[in-house]
């Protein structure tokens, strides 16, 4: 082995040069803690977590090129495969932006199609949740509790089933309404089932509220302040456990919330910016998600749920936001008057809020990495995406933060240089 | 060969797997864990989850292999003592499914390492990974499991509007 140079640490100038020796742990990619490739590299001194860098880009697979070569309603399939967590979501926000450019040619969707499609959404938090729930408890050893949540998952995956045909990628947005119509019977069997589901839950927060287990693991774990959550553009349940009131589904309400749902929807928020506030946000959440479910079965309108659409999409950039489970979920659309998009840009929620990890991580033990870690709910499958680098010397990288006066400066030297250059 | 036998048996009675992820959408992965728990619970069956590849016996691999994921899985396979096992769950393990067709060349996982069991479905159910557990436990035992050979389909004698289509 070589001999590296050992860095002392002086006492009397306390520079970043000349502090003590940190050691640097990396998380991943394959890692018994994450569901996903991804890759942290932990900077550690002592127990101590000094410095995280999150790297990601394991899971590029290139969908957002991939959707310019389909047509919209192949797209919907595509598009739903981004992740298999949050699919519906993801449909939900590439038909809001069809249908919105459509909506300035006329063109309107079934109302009932809003309502069915809402239901699918808070079923698929309810479902996303109690998976957390599950995680959450496996990474701090609670394995009972991720059992239990598990099984009683099952039955919002059982209506899910009952209502698409599907039990994860569900495949029923359609551009102009949906694809299954849903029967009294089925309106039944949910409102049954969400009142059960409630039920569990309840015992699931008392549990959660009380048990040490828990308590002791989570309580003063992964701290975010309320400044710095809004400093690093956090979204969804992690902002709103730092007492930020964020949620798209009010401020911006898309679908059946633009109706009388808004008004028993609920911001929930809690205020002890830790993991036991995310616990206590997330579960809350999902007992208003089954209420907000119950509601719209029981105002649900009549009438047909699909009105064709035309096949070609006009000219138009749109943006469309949705909440999805883990925040904040921003489709970026542009069409050019042909059946398949000139450009979609899809940005997820995990991607908001993987810098606040590493603040979140910062002055922890390297024991409670991995529960602040899934405290974010991360869902890599959604953020990965790659950067390319365009340099003129390739070889050589450059950083490019001049003011305006370097710029003026560099043009004019550029131009002197490359007199004879023309356009 | 009463030793054999032995291993043998303790093999079918216990696989322990590792779970890897090459860059699939979750949905499969939520289908392996689902049938680790109290629905399904493969339990029973003696199939337990374990943190490193050192310790299990088969891999259970999810998505497409992308490009980043592709020498790690190798690695991987290498640590995983053998006799190992591999089931490819999913549509983009066993031949890249949607991205198939994507610019980052995601082929299914049987490009990098061998395959065992593929266990086709967007996301299969879990009914059917626990029938493709069942099918690798009768391949230990030395049973015959059905080989499907794939057939490959020209699509472009089905197209009869060719411009329509074309990209």
């Amino acid at each position: 082995m070589a001999k590296k140079k050992i860095k002392v640490a002086s006492p009397k100038t306390g520079c970043a040069a000349c502090m003590p020796n940190t050691m640097e742990i990396p998380l991943g990619p394959q890692h018994p803690a994450l569901k996903e490739p991804e890759h942290f590299l932990l900077e550690v001194e002592g127990e101590i977590i000094v410095n995280v860098t999150p790297r990601i880009g394991y899971v590029h697979r290139g969908i957002e090129k991939l959707a310019e070569t389909k047509t919209y309603s192949q797209n919907l399939t595509l598009v739903e495969r981004v992740c298999g967590i949050c699919s519906h979501v993801h449909s939900i926000s590439l038909v809001n932006a069809v249908e919105g450019i459509l909506s300035k040619h006329d063109f309107e969707v079934p109302e009932r199609a809003q309502y069915i499609r809402t239901i699918i959404l808070e079923l698929e938090r309810v479902h996303s949740h109690i998976l957390w729930l599950g995680i959450a408890a496996h990474e701090i050893g609670f394995d009972t509790l991720f059992m239990l949540s598990w099984r009683d998952r099952e039955l919002s995956m059982d209506l899910l089933e009952e209502i698409t045909g599907n039990r994860v990628n569900y495949g029923i947005n359609e551009i102009g309404g949906i694809r299954r119509n849903m029967t009294k019977e089925q309106l039944d069997k949910t409102i049954k089932y969400m009142h059960l589901t409630i039920e569990r839950l309840d015992r699931y927060v008392e549990i959660c509220l009380k048990e040490d287990t828990i308590r002791l693991r989570t309580q003063g774990v992964g701290i975010l302040l309320p400044s710095k959550a809004k400093e690093l553009c956090t979204c969804g349940p992690t902002a709103r456990a730092s007492g930020l009131a964020v949620d798209i589904r009010y401020d911006d309400p898309y679908s059946a919330y633009k109706g009388a749902l808004r008004d028993i929807l609920k911001v929930v928020t809690y205020d002890t910016n830790d993991v036991f506030s995310r616990v206590v946000v997330r579960l809350i959440e999902t007992i208003e998600a089954c209420k907000y479910i119950i509601w719209l079965v029981e105002n649900m309108p009549d009438g047909p749920v699909f009105a064709k659409p035309p096949r070609k999409i006009p000219e138009a950039k749109i943006l469309s936001r949705t909440e999805a489970p883990r925040g904040e979920l921003i489709h970026y659309l542009w069409s050019n008057n042909t059946n398949k998009p000139y450009r979609l840009k899809i940005t997820t929620p995990t991607l908001a809020n993987i810098l606040s990890v590493s603040e979140m991580l910062k002055g922890d033990y390297i024991a409670d990495s991995t529960i602040s870690l899934a405290s974010i709910d991360p869902c890599f499958s959604c953020e990965d995406r790659m950067i390319t680098i365009i340099n003129k010397d390739r070889r050589k990288s450059k950083v490019w933060t001049w003011n305006f006066d370097q710029l003026r400066k560099y043009s004019r030297e550029w131009n002197a240089k490359n007199k004879r250059w023309k356009k | 060969m009463v030793l054999k036998k032995i291993v043998n048996w303790a093999r079918v009675k216990s696989p322990w797997i590792i779970h890897v992820n090459t860059g699939g959408c979750n949905g499969c992965d939520i289908e392996v864990v689902d049938v680790l728990t109290p629905r399904y619970d493969v339990e029973r069956l003696g199939i337990l989850i374990q943190g490193s590849p050192r310790h299990a016996d088969v891999l259970v691999v999810t998505g497409p292999a992308t490009q980043q994921m592709k020498s790690r899985l190798k690695l991987l396979w290498e640590q995983t003592p053998d006799p190992k096992f591999v089931i490819a769950i999913g549509a983009c393990a066993c031949s890249g499914g949607i991205f198939r067709h994507s610019y980052i060349p995601c082929l299914g996982i049987d490009t990098v390492i061998p395959v065992d069991i593929y266990i086709p479905g967007c996301p299969p159910k879990p009914e059917a990974i626990i029938f493709g557990i069942a099918q690798l436990l009768a391949k230990l035992q030395g049973k015959d499991t059905p080989v499907i050979t794939p057939k490959e389909i020209d699509l472009k004698s089905h197209i009869k509007d060719k411009e329509a289509f074309a990209i």
